[in-house]
């Protein structure tokens, strides 16, 4: 593979962005039916890279040769015309038009000069089988799932003469069967010589598909490496640029056995349909229970049926013996039940509020329209929030929008801290930060638990669940499969569990 | 041998529901349409039994086109532009506009189709006008649309502040040219109009400017990646709801004889709600311009039972006010459910 | 120095000084206020008198669009309560009297906030978009109001009645202390409140104010009975003003001038951060361009012309592509409603790098 040319190689590229430079004299190559992964921390560059290579953001220096050739693309479509596609995170496809023209549209085929919906549906069917796809190509695209839809965007991609696809952490919404099958796709199309570059946080995923790893840090290239001849440790270090020692390992507080204590919150046989059939959770004081579970597996419906988020079908929670209503998340977090949701953005942060309203919001909103809090007292509060949590920049009056994700995920910590809660269900709290916040988030978990807060604490990554927590509860397909110490676990162990029986056999 | 008729039999039910759940998985946004065509059914049915059928007669139907062609045609346009997840306030008045200007036109001496020209060129403008502003300055079409309101409707009085006869014969026999066929008959403008509505279901569903329209209302931004081309598209469907409203200021001069400054006001409203009430989702993406034909036919139906029955026409913007609400409920029910089922 | 002129009110105030400078100088006495028998009169004063029923429609409009909602239906309650007022009043054996005025005024009132109440219903509870769920209530509206008085124009001659458009408290005209006391109390209620806050996080996101135990349906629900109220109170003012309620002129427009006002005065239709300074300021500058207009000879019914002017104008300077040619934007995304940083924003950004870099 080193000695042939590059299929795609940008040398001296420098985007900016008013004087702050994204990119900054960077080069990366592709070779042709390489597995190629872009590896970071957020705001190192990785997608401000993306877009330069596809067509989204001119370069403001530096050049892109495309088969040693200099290319300069006025937009993606004029990228996609060079065989460079990408399909994005979430996925942009439009969930009103049918299957077959979210493969075609922009290049549909006609007849008699007119479009020929039959036609299409005939290629888009061609194509998606040829992905191993069986769907009516005529059916609408928001009908299937949000994984079908990602190989929907993926069919569209490779159904042009692509040379280069790019794929913008493609995993993130999938399950493991999913995983796989993107996999096999993956590796097909490489056989066939595409170059494809593979985003991902998932450290597992890059080493079992990548070829070669380019790392970014900062705006600037930190390396070209290849992976198999790249450990692990030494990948994250590049990535971060200092040693990953200040976990903190958490003290255990020790479960008590002794039969007949009561859980601080106990919930029995909760269910929310179609996510979650009944199962039983007890939450002592000062504990943390990690949820271990792939997406669908009724982690997140679980976080909400306990945080009044989405009602229950079935079953009861008690609060120190107490049977509740958790109707709403105002009456949860009246109970001093709080939750924060996976999806920060949406769901959390207010980003045209200040980091000190996000901060008082919930705290203004449990005292009601009419009581309003002091202005000194609001500042007096968010002041202490953002010092003890170490929020940067630490101006209160900052849009909150304005933040990195990890200082978002901290105010959102901090509204939820400010009401002194009982129990913090969070959801995600660590997705798409960079990995200083996530250990600082980590150990502030446990901090907190140490205090007498009990916390749910759910992620997606098994080795954070074992780490943050003193007990797992593992989740598949809506049902409760176990609940362990962590002392008695791994991560093997742990992902044997949480996979599916079938796949517990190799 | 009966067990294989049976088996058969079971077969081809099979065949046929399969069938039917394939039409229904293509075509569940067609739901509100079908509710739709129910209502009208309904009205018809209903009108034909209490007036002892005096209702449903080739003449009253006739005249159910020929009195709603103008609407139809501001339907159509505005049609578009919700399917983009946009909204044209402008229309009605273009409409008074490009009529007076019409009249105004040929009251002078100017040839009719020097007129024509001239009218559905300045209701293009102003779509135009609207279409930029939205596209390349990012305003709201709510906003943008109501420049475009406030400029014709103003325009419309600098023309002149009353209204003008029109003499012109070529202008006047679209109105008054009645094709028969035995009690049916149809004008030159209900022609116009049906014609708009085929051009408008070809173009939204046959071509890739249709399909980029419902792209646009689908999500703009996948749209764009797609390499579709969204800018121009946005801009167009404008400028087909302001030709469409020199359309409607032509037809609507024909049909009243003269041009009228104050045409037109609140007709925008008749339009939005015709549209949605035919199936049209307000947030883009869903609906069909054979629903909105519907939502016309619903709307004069009703307008015209109500002067069937000599009941005050306060009652028409009362109903149609109930039967947007009942249609939007219906809408927000199939959006709910499908949100739920994700 | 340099941050004045991004204030969010700066162009909405310059217009406005603009507008009365280019006034006073076209006509001298524009400025002028003069006193008659105890009460003020002149070019300011009308503007301020007339801008009352504007005024009041506007201030509920901004609450209502900081909740990421539009109320079309503004003028149709108008109708409706303009129609009430003067049924009542022509109904009674005594339509001179405080009492039966009184009466009116707050059955008009009362059906105004039933129809505010029936609006935040749709949008809160039932979650229609707020664009449609007016739209009902606008086409409705008018009809209802038709009904109400049977088809007629109703026309009543009552000294009281008359007084709430046409009368002064001391020096100067109720119409104009109506609007004020809208206005302070709606001011009064967001500063010394957490109702401001509240909203503007409603207007942000619903879902994550929800979640954060904001009652977001209770905010909703609000700010559409506010508007329907104060839109109700508009209502009397105009038919006090005409003294007969015309289904159809009333309130005809208004929530379209109404929904500008806001804009002017530098409130985003797509919700959250509003002022409601702005939107005093915006009225003014639509009732004084107004003024302007009628002096310059043109004919009222042109005047919608102008205004299509001023909104191509202003909502072209709003926009990013002209601010961006003119050099106002520094960065997408940087240009916040809210003051900027001043000197922590380079500590904020080295800090940051350090932090980073650390």
């Amino acid at each position: 593979m080193d000695g042939a040319l590059p299929l795609l190689e940008l040398t001296g590229a420098t985007v900016r962005f008013g004087a702050d430079a994204a990119l900054d004299d960077v080069s990366f190559r592709m070779f042709p039916g390489e597995v190629h992964s872009l590896m970071g921390e957020n705001g190192a560059g990785k997608s401000t890279l993306i877009k330069a290579i596809t067509g989204v953001l001119p370069l403001d220096a530096g050049t892109l040769t495309l088969d040693g050739t200099p290319v300069r693309f006025a937009g993606p479509h004029d990228a996609q015309r060079a065989g460079i596609s990408t399909v994005y995170q979430e996925v942009e496809l439009l969930p009103n038009l049918s299957v077959a023209e979210n493969v075609l549209l922009g290049r549909e085929p006609r007849r008699h000069g007119v479009l020929s919906q039959r036609l299409m549906r005939e290629r888009a069917r061609e194509i998606l089988l040829d992905l191993g796809l069986d769907l009516d190509p005529g059916s609408a695209l928001g009908s299937h799932p949000v994984a079908v839809q990602q190989l929907v965007a993926i069919a569209r991609a490779i159904s042009t003469d692509v040379r280069v696809l790019v794929l913008d952490e493609p995993t993130s919404s999938l399950d493991l069967d999913e995983v796989a099958e993107l996999f096999r796709v993956i590796r097909e199309l490489s056989s066939r010589g595409v170059a494809i570059l593979f985003v991902s946080h998932f450290l597992d995923q890059v080493y079992e598909i990548c070829d070669r790893v380019t790392v970014l840090r900062d705006g600037h290239l930190v390396g070209e490496y290849l992976t198999r001849q790249l450990l692990r440790i030494d990948l994250v270090q590049k990535m971060l640029g200092r040693d990953v020692s200040d976990f903190k390992a958490r003290r255990r507080v020790p479960v008590d056995d002794e039969p007949g204590t009561e859980a601080f919150l106990s919930a029995r046989g909760i269910a929310s349909a179609p996510d979650l059939t009944p199962v039983d959770v007890d939450l002592a004081e000062g504990e943390v229970v990690g949820v271990a579970g792939l997406l669908g597996s009724g982690r997140t419906a679980l976080a909400r049926a306990l945080t009044g988020v989405s009602r229950l079908e079935a079953g009861i929670v008690r609060i120190e013996g107490t049977p509740v209503d958790l109707d709403s998340p105002r009456t949860a977090i009246q109970l001093g039940v709080v939750y924060s949701s996976e999806n920060r953005l949406a769901e959390g942060i207010l980003g045209e509020l200040s980091v000190l309203e996000n901060i008082t919001l919930s705290v203004q909103a449990q005292r009601g329209v009419l009581r309003r809090m002091r202005p000194a007292r609001q500042r007096e509060l968010a002041q202490s929030w953002v010092e003890a949590l170490g929020i940067r920049p630490a101006d209160l009056d900052r849009p909150a929008g304005t933040l990195s994700g990890g200082n978002q995920q901290k105010v959102l910590l901090a509204r939820l801290l400010a009401l002194a809660p009982r129990v913090l269900v969070l959801d995600e709290p660590t997705r798409g930060i960079d990995v200083g916040a996530k250990v600082e988030i980590q150990n502030l978990v446990g901090e907190l638990a140490d205090n007498g807060l009990s916390v749910v604490f759910i992620s997606a990554e098994l080795e954070e669940v074992l780490r943050v927590g003193d007990r797992v509860a593992i989740l598949r397909e809506g049902r409760l499969v176990d609940t362990l110490p962590s002392a008695e676990l791994t991560v093997d162990s742990l992902l044997a569990l949480v996979a599916s029986p079938d796949e517990q056999e190799d | 041998m009966t067990a294989t008729v049976t088996e058969g039999r079971t077969e081809r039910l099979e065949r046929v529901s399969a069938a039917t759940r394939t039409f229904m998985s293509r075509h569940a946004a067609m739901t509100p349409t079908f509710a739709a065509l129910v209502i009208l059914a309904l009205l018809l049915v209903g009108a034909e039994a209490s007036l002892r059928g005096d209702f449903v007669t080739p003449r009253t139907i006739s005249s159910l086109l020929l009195d709603n062609a103008y609407l139809l045609i501001l339907a159509v346009g505005m049609t578009f532009v919700i399917l983009t997840g946009g909204i044209d306030l402008s229309v009605g008045s273009v409409m008074a506009f490009t009529g007076i200007l019409g009249a105004q036109l040929l009251g002078s001496g100017v040839p009719a189709w020097l007129a024509v020209t001239v009218m559905l060129a300045g209701g293009s403008a102003i779509g135009l006008l609207i279409g930029v502003l939205v596209q390349y300055f990012d305003v709201q079409p709510f906003i943008a649309s109501l420049a475009g309101l406030f400029l014709a409707r103003g325009l419309a009085f600098v023309v002149s502040l009353s209204s003008i006869r029109v003499e012109d014969t070529g202008v006047l026999w679209l109105q008054q040219n009645r094709i028969r066929l035995g009690d049916w008959y149809i004008t030159p403008t209900g022609i116009l109009a049906l014609v708009v509505v085929a051009l408008a279901a070809f173009t939204l569903h046959l071509t890739r400017f249709g399909r980029t329209v419902y792209a646009i209302g689908g999500n703009e931004q996948s749209a764009r990646l797609m390499g579709l081309d969204v800018a121009r598209t946005k801009v167009a469907v404008y400028v087909i709801s302001g030709f469409c409203g020199g359309l409607a200021g032509l037809v609507l001069t024909a049909y009243s004889g003269a041009g009228y400054p104050r045409n037109g006001i609140g007709t925008e409203l008749d339009a939005i709600a015709a549209v949605v009430i035919g199936g049209t989702l307000l947030t883009g993406g869903r609906g069909y311009v054979l629903g909105t034909l519907v939502g016309v036919a619903v709307f004069g139906t009703i307008k015209t039972i109500i002067s069937f029955m000599g009941a005050e026409q306060s009652w028409m913007q009362i109903i149609v006010g109930a039967l947007l609400l009942l249609f939007i409920v219906i809408q927000r029910a199939i959006v709910a459910r499908a949100e739920r089922r994700r | 120095m340099t941050t004045f002129w991004k204030h969010r009110l700066f162009w909405p105030a310059a217009a406005l000084v603009a507008l009365v400078t280019v006034n006073s100088i076209a006509r001298p006495r524009f400025l002028s206020i003069t006193m008659r028998d105890g009460e003020l009169y002149g070019a300011l004063i009308d503007i301020l008198r007339n801008s009352a029923p504007l005024m009041l429609v506007a201030l509920g409009m901004t609450i209502v669009i900081a909740t990421r909602g539009i109320d079309l239906s503004v003028g149709a309650i108008m109708a409706v309560s303009g129609a009430v007022a003067l049924t009542v009043i022509d109904g009674s054996d005594d339509p001179g009297n405080l009492g039966t005025v009184l009466v009116a005024v707050a059955t008009a009132i009362a059906v105004a906030l039933v129809l505010g109440v029936w609006n935040g219903f749709l949008v809160a509870v039932l979650g229609i978009q707020p664009i449609i769920a007016t739209l009902v209530l606008m086409l409705a509206g008018r009809g209802v109001a038709l009904l109400i008085t049977g088809g007629f124009i109703t026309t009543v001659n009552s000294d009281p009645f008359s007084y709430i458009a046409s009368g002064y408290l001391t020096l100067v005209p109720f119409a104009l202390v109506i609007s004020v006391v809208a206005v302070a109390v709606i001011a009064l209620v967001e500063r010394r409140t957490a109702l401001g806050v509240l909203t503007e996080a409603v207007g942000i996101n619903p879902e994550a104010s929800r979640l954060a135990g904001v009652r977001s349906r209770g905010i909703v629900w609000g700010a559409y009975v506010l508007s329907g109220a104060l839109a109700g109170v508009a209502g009397i003012v105009y038919a006090s003003n005409i003294k007969a309620a015309d289904a159809n002129a009333a309130g005809l427009f208004i929530e379209l001038y109404a929904i500008l006002a806001v804009v002017l005065g530098g409130t985003s239709l797509a919700g959250g951060k509003f002022s409601v300074a702005g939107t005093v300021i915006g009225v003014l500058v639509i009732q004084t361009l107004e003024s302007t207009i009628l002096f310059l000879g043109v004919p009222s019914a042109q005047s919608p012309v102008f205004f299509a002017l001023v909104v191509v104008v202003v909502v072209m300077v709003q926009s990013k592509r002209v601010r961006g040619a003119f050099g106002m934007v520094r960065r997408p995304g940087r240009d916040g409603p809210t003051g900027p940083p001043g000197p922590s924003k380079h500590e904020a950004v080295t800090g940051r790098r350090t932090e980073v870099a650390a």
